[in-house]
């Protein structure tokens, strides 16, 4: 037992020693093993505390969004068909809602305007006075007591004071929201009245949801409604793996790894077969060697994993992930400033452990086996 | 002349790098954890989206599909045409929703 | 002991290429002897000293040590009968540069799982022994011909094996060196060590430690004195 332990203690030193013998190339090597490990490992990370966030933070929000459709198109929803809904049961409450998108020339951004609900106490606006997110503010240099100027589309000027900045602990969810009161939204929109953007409704027994909605459905067949398990799947699909940008990051990652590793299996090097027909011919059995080189490339893989990992999460978690900002951003010059909780998957994690270190073991295995298990008498020659 | 008093034995150097680097991960997840206040942060937030009945993130405001995905028109992102490649670079970190909601447009069994 | 019986080994056999290096030898290597294969270069006897150290299976034929068969065995065995038996000293050393004298010698033992200190002590005594002390950290690429010699007979002795092969040891070396070498090898014997060389080095041939030469042409035994 004792010695089956100091075997294994021996030739991890010899593996150590031999990775020492070229340290450039393999600090090299494992230095841009890490890197990637870095880049798949960030984005992971932000993907899971973005999912994390949002899901949490939606899960208050309405149970059923109603929407008018014309020709596969929005429509605005009218004051019959709020009616038409609130003779429904399981129904607590009905908000019509009005709020719309605005592009800015002056912030060069879009903005959410929006009339808060008549239920809502805390956010009211009067007439002239507008409260907005942090990340309108950011772009218009704001703060309450100065003046908002906003131009429609149309021409439509609105004049407003900036009574409150949303804090920026709601970000992620308020940064690009702009609050009017309803006659100024109107004016401002060219909307007559009766007419909202779509209808929210709260349902008595949130497991109702789906009953609520296929009842409303029958009532107005125009309307599609938008559950809060669609919204909270929207939200869960975020940085999906499965699609977009991260899928091409991971995929490249993937690949790299993979040239990494063919590198490795395509063979050794004259000097790698020499030194192993030497091991062998002085007493080394083909798994004493196959250990050896296991060894070395789990050193290098495992180091590149940890160190590519404790910077990712450093990444993310002390500096908001920065460097995904220009990416995330895309065109949008808002971009939420907004602190991210740190957010462990573990399943994750280990994945990409996996994906890091067995690949890079596997691919040496190979051509390590080939020579060890030849006859060692070649080195003679 | 011996050789210096036993250099380093590589299986300890190389314990003492991961078993530092570990240790070193390990207190830097559980100090971010103990410092996180994410539930008074989450209170703050979601009692804004209760009240104003917000339903999407805005982390994406380029367009209407990636500011408010989950009631976006289901054919806004090819509205210049079918075929038609994506506009907005944030459009490719997002999924547009794959179940169609109830309603007379629904296009499978729910 | 190590005997051979009927010995024969053909490389790529079947093929257009096939050579016989060994055809048919009957040997035995006794116990606290050294014995010397002579013979030209092609005549064979790289070939059947690497039979005798089991670094290479014959073709046909026997191999026993002790009266064990060891031709036979699974390569696992085999391995195990090496380490335990033979040290080899290459005609080339093969020592694995990038690692110190001291690293190269302890080589054989590591798969062995003794313990680290004593391991390291018997490592450097060896080195004492052989005059490169100060040489133990240096890699092995800055040491000489006839010290890369010495570390590679430390080598070979680390595991204390009963048998010593050597090939060709004084190809590369001066009249200096092959005395020192000749003195060890006597040294070796008189510490109870079977002790076998290939060489065509007269030096060597006609050395007087020498107790068994044997001759050797075109795979075969041609002579053996006595």
């Amino acid at each position: 037992m004792r010695a089956a332990l100091e075997r294994r203690r021996h030739l991890l030193d010899f593996a150590v020693r031999s990775l020492a013998r070229r340290p450039a190339k393999n600090l090299g090597l494992t230095a841009i093993y890490a890197l990637i490990v870095f880049v798949v490992g960030s984005v992971m990370l932000y993907g899971a505390a973005i999912r994390r966030e949002a899901t949490a933070i939606l899960a208050s929000g309405p149970e059923i969004a109603a929407q008018a459709m014309t020709m596969g198109r929005h429509e605005m929803s009218r004051d019959a068909d709020v009616a038409a809904l609130k003779g429904l049961r399981g129904v607590r409450r009905i908000e019509p809602r009005l709020w719309g998108y605005l592009w800015d020339s002056a912030g060069a951004a879009n903005y959410t305007l929006m009339v808060p609900p008549a239920s809502d106490g805390a956010h009211a606006v009067a007439k002239g006075e507008a409260i907005v997110g942090e990340g309108v503010a950011r772009a218009r240099k704001l703060a309450p007591g100065k003046m908002l100027f906003l131009v429609s589309p149309a021409g439509k000027f609105l004049k407003t004071r900036v009574k409150a900045v949303l804090s920026s602990e709601s970000a992620l969810v308020s940064s690009d929201l702009v609050l009017v009161e309803e006659s100024d939204f109107r004016a401002f929109f060219d909307l007559p009245p009766g007419v909202w953007t779509d209808v929210a409704i709260t349902v008595t027994n949130p497991r109702e949801v789906g009953t609520v909605a296929e009842k409303a459905a029958l009532k107005l067949p125009g309307h599609r409604f938008v559950t809060r398990s669609d919204m909270a799947r929207t939200a869960e699909a975020l940085f999906s793996w499965r699609e977009g940008l991260t899928l091409a990051l991971v995929a490249g990652a993937i690949l790299a790894f993979a040239l990494l590793a063919f590198d490795k299996a395509s063979g050794l090097s004259a000097e790698e077969k020499r030194e192993i027909g030497i091991l062998k011919a002085i007493g080394w059995e083909t798994r004493d060697v196959i250990a050896a080189k296991l060894f070395e490339g789990g050193l290098i893989s495992g180091l590149a994993f940890l160190v590519g990992v404790v910077a990712a999460w450093i990444h993310v978690f002390f500096f908001s992930a920065g460097l995904f900002e220009p990416v995330l951003k895309g065109w949008a010059t808002l971009y939420p400033r907004f602190p991210l909780a740190p957010t462990l998957d573990a399943l994750e994690l280990a994945t990409l452990g996996m994906l890091t270190v067995l690949p890079y073991m596997a691919a040496i295995l190979v051509p390590v086996w080939r020579t060890a298990s030849a006859d060692p008498d070649a080195v003679m020659r | 002349m011996r050789p210096a008093a036993s250099p380093l034995r590589g299986s300890t150097a190389a314990a003492i790098v991961f078993g530092g680097l570990a240790v070193f991960g390990v207190g830097l997840v559980a100090a971010s954890f103990l410092a996180d206040d994410a539930a008074t942060r989450r209170h703050d937030a979601a009692a804004l989206v209760a009240e104003l009945a917000l339903s999407d993130v805005a982390l994406f405001t380029e367009a209407r599909y990636t500011r408010n995905p989950s009631l976006a028109d289901l054919h806004t992102a090819f509205q210049d045409g079918p075929a038609s490649l994506e506009h907005f670079p944030t459009a490719s970190l997002i999924v547009a929703p794959r179940r169609f909601p109830a309603g007379r447009l629904d296009a499978r069994e729910e | 002991m190590i005997t051979l019986e009927g010995v024969t080994k053909i490389f790529n056999q079947g093929r257009h290429n096939e050579v016989a290096a060994v055809r048919g030898v009957d040997l035995t290597i006794e116990d606290g002897r050294v014995t010397v294969l002579r013979g030209p270069s092609g005549s064979g006897k790289t070939t059947l000293l690497t039979i005798v150290g089991c670094l290479a299976r014959p073709t046909t034929g026997r191999v026993r040590i002790d009266g064990e068969m060891v031709s036979g065995l699974p390569e696992r065995f085999l391995t195990e009968v090496r380490r335990r038996t033979f040290g080899f000293v290459f005609q080339k050393f093969n020592l694995i540069r990038g690692l110190s004298a001291l690293d190269n010698v302890v080589l054989p033992a590591l798969p062995l799982g003794r313990t680290h200190r004593p391991l390291i002590e018997r490592a450097q005594a060896l080195l004492d022994h052989f005059g490169l002390a100060d040489r133990a950290g240096l890699v092995v690429e800055h040491l000489s011909g006839g010290e890369a010699q010495r570390v590679a007979i430390a080598r070979a002795m680390i595991n204390d094996p009963a048998v010593i092969i050597a090939d060709e040891p004084t190809a590369s070396l001066d009249g200096e060196r092959v005395a020192q070498f000749l003195a060890i090898a006597e040294d070796l014997k008189r510490s109870g060590k079977t002790v076998l060389i290939t060489s065509h080095d007269p030096r060597i041939t006609e050395a007087g430690l020498v107790d068994r030469l044997v001759t050797m042409a075109d795979g075969r035994i041609v002579e053996a004195a006595p």
